[in-house]
């Protein structure tokens, strides 16, 4: 493996954890606005 | 290693993508903050409040809103960023990121920007952030810029938005005290502008830019810097007048707006040499400042509540 497949990978590898933290943040959003949003109204449902 | 291998290696690293550096470049950070705090300013200042939580992921859809714009004007400018000193080491004229997928961040960042704000916030939020992207690539971009000398006053109208969409975000509508604050950083952006563009007017000629000082010189740019400071500075202070700003506000935009008028004045008296840099260098770091302390003033007022308003004070004397 030369310098440039070696840069090559370390690359994709950054790219890849990047991807992954921030979908794990737009997850962790999602949530936080659905509460948000239901607020009270999670509870209120016939039962 | 050899100039060959080097320049081969970076082709071949060019063909795989570039760092996560060099995505956040295309975002344009600065401005990006810039932007997120006007829009933080519109989302606080506007009257009632609303959830932290929405507040948070309505600056992130701005953040992201404004990423995209950057790196859609990275991609189309690549060709003009290459031959300014300023821009050739943005990520697509030096290579790192290819301009397909310059386009391809841009766009996907851009419509999922405007997707979420209109799903977590609301529609108007929405539809004004895309707005605003749409001018600043289609109209400020692609026409504006390399078409005529009124293009930064012009297309300024995007980077003055933002707090117009915080306004949105928070209340559902738009108002007026929210188009004072879209009017100070419009007529505040051609003399910051132009500033740079003065000392830059050799970078802006080479590209082909139809710049203020490329095409009518720089007498008569310094000349209009000074009638937009003039009008800027009182402008600066309206929302002491319309219960938007209160007592801090008002003697912080004073001040301010004297001290724009000044650093505008030197810039129109020093018209050679050294000074004359030294000045626009000057107006051009004053104008930051100015936007930003104007901004952080009506910030501390709405969010410690401690806003009397002018009218107030004079109604209760």
């Amino acid at each position: 493996m030369d310098d440039a497949d070696k840069e090559r990978q370390r690359r994709q590898r950054t790219r890849s954890k990047a991807i992954g933290w921030l979908l794990f943040a737009l997850v962790v959003l999602f949530f936080l606005v659905t509460m948000v949003r239901l607020g009270g109204n999670v509870v209120d449902r016939p039962l | 290693m050899t100039d060959v291998t080097s320049s081969v290696i970076a082709a071949r690293i060019t063909a795989t993508g570039g760092d996560v550096a060099d995505y956040v470049a295309l975002m344009k950070p600065r401005v990006m903050f810039l932007v997120v705090f006007t829009a933080l300013v519109g989302l606080v200042a506007a009257p009632g409040t609303m959830h932290p939580v929405l507040a948070i992921a309505a600056l992130i859809c701005i953040a992201a809103g404004s990423g995209a714009a950057g790196a859609l004007n990275m991609w189309y400018d690549a060709d003009i960023d290459a031959k300014m000193a300023r821009t050739a080491a943005r990520p697509v004229p030096r290579g790192n990121v290819t301009p397909q997928e310059a386009l391809t961040f841009g766009s996907v960042l851009g419509a999922f920007s405007v997707l979420c704000m209109g799903l977590m916030v609301n529609w108007l939020a929405a539809a004004l952030l895309a707005g605003t992207i749409g001018f600043y690539v289609f109209v400020y971009t692609m026409w504006l810029k390399r078409w005529t000398p009124q293009n930064i006053v012009i297309g300024g109208a995007a980077g003055a938005v933002p707090p117009m969409i915080g306004w949105a975000a928070a209340t559902g509508s738009v108002s007026f005290a929210s188009f004072v604050l879209f009017l100070i950083i419009f007529v505040w952006t051609p003399p910051h502008f132009w500033a740079l563009a003065i000392l830059r007017t050799g970078d802006y000629a080479r590209a082909n830019v139809p710049m203020m000082p490329v095409v009518k010189g720089a007498d008569e740019t310094r000349r209009q810097i000074l009638i937009y400071s003039i009008v800027l500075a009182p402008l600066g202070v309206v929302p002491a007048f319309i219960d938007l700003g209160g007592v801090l506000y008002a003697a912080t935009s004073v001040i301010l707006g004297v001290l724009f008028v000044y650093f505008a004045w030197q810039c129109y008296r020093e018209r050679t040499g050294e000074k004359a840099d030294r000045a626009a260098k000057q107006l051009f770091a004053y104008s930051v400042l100015y936007l930003f302390l104007l901004f952080a003033a009506l910030l501390v007022e709405h969010g410690f509540g401690i806003g009397e308003s002018l009218p107030a004070l004079f109604w209760t004397a």
